[in-house]
C-alpha cells in the first residue's frame, strides 16, 4: 500500500510518500491512521486532529471508514486550498 | 480540456482560440484568479501552490463531466498552474463556451465552487513572518453546497 503526505501533514512526517504493509486487522482509513500514528511522533502529530485531514482513497475523495486495501494508493492532506 | 502547468498562460491568446470556429455558441465567459498581495495574513510576498498530481487531473476531468452534465456547453477549458508565484500572477483560468448567457455565466461559476473545494491544491503563503499554510474557507464550501441538486 502506497501512502502520500501533502501539505502540512508531509512536513509533519517529514517524508511526502512511503509504502506500507500494515497487518491484515487494519480494514478501514480510520485504523489505518491509528496503525500510522505508531510510526513516530511526526505521524503521531500529523494525525492529532482528524478534523483537519481529508484522505483519498486511489485519487478519489473519501471518509475515514472507508475500506483500504493491499495496493491501494491512500493519500492524506488538509482540506484543498487551490483556485 | 484540463491543463494544470507551471508554466503562466495568456488569457488573451486562451479566449482568441476558444470554441473558435463553433458558430453555435453564442456566449463565452472566462473568469482568471490571481495571487493577492495579502490573504490570511497581511503582507504576502509570494504563495507556493502544491498539488496532488494525477488526482488533481482526475478530479478537474470529473468537476469538467459534471458541468457538461449539467449546462449544454460548447466546450470547457480550465487551466491551473502550481509552484511558487508572486502577487499579481495568475493562477487559474476558467472558460465556458455555450448558446446563451445563462449557462455560460453559471457553468463558469460552478466550475471555480467545485474546483476550489475538490481538487487538490493547497496554498503557502510567504510572508513577513515566514511561510503558513492557507486554511480552507468555510465561505468556499457554502459557495460549492449552493450546487448541490
Amino acid at each position: 500500500m502506497q501512502v502520500l503526505y501533502f501539505a502540512w501533514l508531509r512536513a509533519k512526517t517529514g517524508i511526502g510518500s512511503e509504502e506500507v504493509a500494515p497487518p491484515a486487522e487494519v480494514a478501514t482509513v480510520g485504523q489505518l491512521i491509528d496503525w500510522l500514528k505508531q510510526r513516530g511522533p511526526g505521524h503521531a502529530e500529523a494525525f492529532a486532529d482528524l478534523g483537519v485531514v481529508r484522505v483519498a482513497i486511489n485519487q478519489e475523495h473519501s471518509g475515514l471508514d472507508a475500506p483500504v486495501a493491499a495496493g491501494d494508493e491512500v493519500a492524506f492532506f488538509p482540506p484543498v486550498t487551490g483556485g | 480540456m484540463i491543463l494544470v502547468q507551471r508554466e503562466d498562460f495568456d488569457p488573451g491568446a486562451l479566449l482568441a482560440g476558444f470554441a473558435a470556429g463553433d458558430t453555435g455558441v453564442g456566449a463565452v465567459c472566462s473568469f482568471i484568479g490571481l495571487v493577492r498581495d495579502r490573504g490570511d495574513s497581511d503582507g504576502v510576498n509570494a504563495m507556493t501552490l502544491e498539488h496532488y498530481p494525477g488526482m488533481t487531473e482526475k478530479q478537474l476531468a470529473g468537476i469538467e463531466a459534471e458541468a457538461r452534465a449539467r449546462w449544454p456547453l460548447a466546450d470547457v477549458l480550465v487551466v491551473h498552474r502550481f509552484g511558487r508565484l508572486e502577487p499579481g500572477e495568475r493562477i487559474v483560468f476558467v472558460a465556458t463556451a455555450s448558446a446563451h448567457r445563462a449557462a455560460a455565466f453559471d457553468a463558469c461559476a460552478f466550475l471555480m465552487d467545485w474546483l476550489k473545494t475538490k481538487a487538490p491544491f493547497w496554498k503557502l503563503e510567504e510572508g513577513a513572518d515566514g511561510a503558513r499554510w492557507v486554511d480552507a474557507k468555510a465561505t468556499d464550501d457554502a459557495a460549492a453546497d449552493r450546487w448541490r441538486s
